[in-house]
């Protein structure tokens, strides 16, 4: 019996987020909503130099093979940092799909992804919610139709479509036919695209699919909650800080119960979190009965606690939180972006309770 | 990360099941810890010792079964005790906290007199700490114990006290020494219930005759105890009061998993207008909140104990646990009674009561756990202060 993290994983996260805290600054997060860019492609490289974005890439692809526990405590530091990065769909979900259905037409993209070469975008969010009549559909083998909320689509080689449950597509990014254009979200660190396909020629087809699917989905959720739990850890650590030391009444707000208790509860949700999170990317690799329930409850669970973390971290602030000058808001906007990027509580709650045979 | 607890231990959950298998007991109706009717819980407890499933890690020199602590074997014993539905040793605080209090602080001749009987259910315990005027601030009691010759005379009120008027000694904190700074002036000091001059008066909680709680106060008198029945020494109450409350506090720290699955079935099983509370997706996603809560509990205790297993501290993490799951277990009975509507708020027998009023009664006893044992407010202290080294409260000015 040993549920806790090994050394060797204690030296990942530690590398992981070292690296982060060297190469992205607040500064650089500014430059990037000033400018407009998206995912940084030389952090994407040297992330590729220290094997992380192939972390899950199987090592006959060149990559490190590393179990989801392993993706997940880097993805935690991403969050962390507010990284902006594709770690999410470039190093999480598209190699995971990808290796699941194997075969020739994958090596070069899963074998790009390890050394950081490559950038995959992802096009998922029709799976559980269509608005605005999107939907990509194959019509005469081309893809017709378009697909919002497309993450980190923009400035990528490939992209990942799904068009149904158990049918994906993998697509250029630079396609004929097909259109891409930014949706600005309210967080600046991460990209989000509208494609429109007109006839567009996918690279290859997946039909038969829905387990390369469902894993990329399951390893997605898990991934996406460690990312948010990462941003909670940041925004308690912030709102202690700033509660040591400034001063009002002349004493540390800090020192007042109403300020100590606010930050006693955000511990109080984080710390046990921390543990959902660790047993659910084990459950992913090692208990795969349990994986698909662990998958939805940990996405669920962490997007409530961090609605909840970002708005007490930023009131311990006081109107300093809600200043831009402060920066909290980068990490406030990053959850409040997360808690829909793969699918809303209310959502993930009631497939739980599906999963669970609970509900129809 | 590995969740597996091997084949020796798996032998030991094996020999755990058969025992139960062979020997769980039947107490009937008429069983109960009052001295007259605690003859099959005596015999029940006994027998646990003698197989080593009670009293483990005691030393048989004081009774116990004399094996070397090992926290795995302590978890598969609870867990298939649980899951045999056999309460795994006795419902009172001796065994709990006055047992290992004694282990760490008694005299040989105190240990020798009280731990086996104590074990075996022969003597019943009671703890009287908090007064009317020291709930939070436990330390500024004002229960008098004054010298007269070998023997202190105890002058005051306990309240809170749990099987006081059934319970035949009482380990109780008295103030021996009046001009010591509070925290150094109080005294741990055990007292036969029966001694002329305490009287128990029984205190009617807000559960009523739901339940079977039976809280007391306790009125002192002139109580007259040896002086030989100090534990520790004068003056280091607080010190061994302490340890007794971390024990206190990990034993009301129980994953309420069970009690989920229980709030699962009564939504499979009533209707509402003919159609089971599964079915609404109201209920439906409060029972799936609730369910992420209670796994993220039941990780974390599995982090903690692997923390224990390696002696590691785990930080402001350990802090923690009390505070969620006492509101997790609340929040549970409150799916259930809003379940049941209307019908969740008959008792005592009425016509279509369920369950003997079962979920009212969880309701108002995992309230009180938020408070007993340390209020959530008083836990809060404990996590910013000693978890995350935020400073505490100043202290006002202090008249005398």
């Amino acid at each position: 019996m040993d549920f806790g993290l090994s050394d060797d994983q204690k030296l990942l996260e530690e590398t992981a987020r070292g690296f982060l805290a060297d190469k992205v600054s607040i500064d650089r997060i500014r430059a990037l909503r000033e400018a407009e860019v998206w995912n940084d492609r030389d952090i994407w490289k040297e992330l590729g130099a220290l094997g992380l974005t192939g972390i899950l890439v199987p090592e006959e692809y060149g990559g490190s093979g590393l179990p989801l526990l392993e993706a997940a405590l880097v993805a935690q530091a991403m969050g962390f940092a507010a990284a902006p990065t594709p770690f999410l769909t470039s190093a999480i979900m598209a190699p995971v799909a990808l290796r699941t259905v194997g075969g020739d037409a994958v090596a070069p993209w899963l074998s790009g992804l390890a050394t950081g070469d490559l950038q995959f975008g992802v096009a998922v969010t029709e799976l559980w919610s269509v608005r605005e009549e999107a939907g990509v559909r194959l019509a005469g083998g081309k893809l017709t139709g378009k697909s919002m909320m497309a993450w980190d689509a923009m400035g990528a080689d490939f992209i990942l479509v799904a068009l149904s449950a158990d049918t994906f597509a993998v697509v250029r990014g630079d396609a004929s036919g097909l259109v891409r254009e930014r949706l600005l979200t309210i967080d600046a660190t991460r990209c989000s695209a509208e494609l429109v396909f007109e006839g567009v020629e996918a690279e290859a087809i997946f039909e038969g699919s829905q387990e390369a699917i469902t894993r990329m989905m399951e390893a997605g959720r898990i991934a996406l909650a460690a990312d948010s739990l990462g941003a909670c850890e940041s925004m308690v650590g912030q709102a202690v800080a700033y509660a040591m030391e400034r001063k009002q009444f002349n004493r540390v707000i800090g020192s007042f119960q109403a300020v100590k208790h606010m930050c006693a509860e955000m511990i109080a949700d984080l710390e046990p979190a921390r543990s959902l999170l660790w047993y659910a990317a084990h459950s992913f690799d090692t208990l795969p009965a349990e994986a698909p329930l662990m998958a939805l409850h940990v996405l669920a669970h962490v997007s409530e606690i961090g609605h909840e973390i970002a708005s007490v971290s930023t009131q311990v602030h006081g109107g300093t939180g809600w200043t831009d000058e402060q920066n909290l808001h980068f990490w406030f906007k990053r959850l409040g972006v997360a808690r829909h990027q793969l699918a809303g509580p209310e959502w993930l709650r009631e497939q739980a309770a599906i999963v669970q045979g609970l509900a129809a | 990360m590995d969740l597996e607890f091997g084949e020796k231990y798996e032998d030991f959950r094996s020999e755990v099941r058969s025992f139960l298998k062979e020997h769980k007991p039947d107490f009937g109706k008429n069983a109960g810890l009052s001295r007259d009717r605690r003859g099959p819980l005596i015999d029940w407890l006994t027998k646990q010792l003698e197989h080593g499933y009670w009293g483990r890690t005691i030393p048989s020199e004081y009774g116990g079964f004399g094996a070397q602590p090992d926290l795995l074997e302590t978890v598969i014993m609870d867990e298939e005790f649980n899951r045999a539905n056999v309460t795994r040793g006795f419902p009172a605080q001796g065994p709990s906290m006055l047992v290992p209090t004694l282990l760490e602080y008694g005299t040989e001749e105190q240990k020798k007199a009280w731990i086996g009987r104590t074990m075996r259910g022969e003597t019943l315990w009671c703890q009287g700490y908090s007064e009317p005027g020291a709930g939070s601030d436990l330390a500024s009691l004002q229960t008098a114990a004054t010298e007269d010759g070998d023997d202190f005379i105890i002058n005051g009120q306990k309240i809170w006290t749990s099987t006081a008027d059934r319970a035949d000694m009482c380990f109780l904190l008295v103030r021996t020494e009046p001009d010591a700074p509070k925290h150094k002036g109080i005294s741990y000091v055990l007292v036969p219930m029966d001694t002329a001059g305490i009287e128990v008066q029984p205190l009617r909680t807000m559960s009523g005759k739901l339940g079977e709680n039976s809280f007391n106060q306790v009125f002192f008198t002139d109580v007259r105890v040896p002086k030989t029945n100090v534990v520790a020494g004068r003056g280091l109450g607080w010190t061994v009061a302490n340890t007794t409350l971390k024990h206190e506090r990990n034993s009301l720290n129980a994953n309420p998993e069970g009690t989920l699955f229980k709030v699962r079935d009564l939504m499979q099983r009533e209707t509402i207008n003919g159609v089971a509370a599964m079915e609404s997706p109201v209920y439906r996603d409060r029972l799936m909140k609730l369910q992420g809560r209670v796994l993220t509990m039941k990780t974390h205790g599995m982090r903690m104990l692997t923390c224990s297993l390696k002696g590691e501290s785990p930080g402001v993490a350990g802090l923690v646990s009390k505070l969620q799951n006492c509101q997790i277990n609340f929040d549970l009975a409150t799916l259930a009674l809003d379940v049941l509507g209307e019908l969740g708020v008959l008792y005592d027998h009425t016509k279509y009561e369920r369950a003997r009023a079962y979920w009212q009664t969880h309701s108002m006893f995992s309230l009180g756990l938020i408070i007993g044992g340390g209020t959530a407010q008083i836990q809060k202290n404990i996590i910013s202060e000693r978890g995350l080294g935020m400073p505490r409260e100043p202290k006002p000015a202090q008249g005398k």
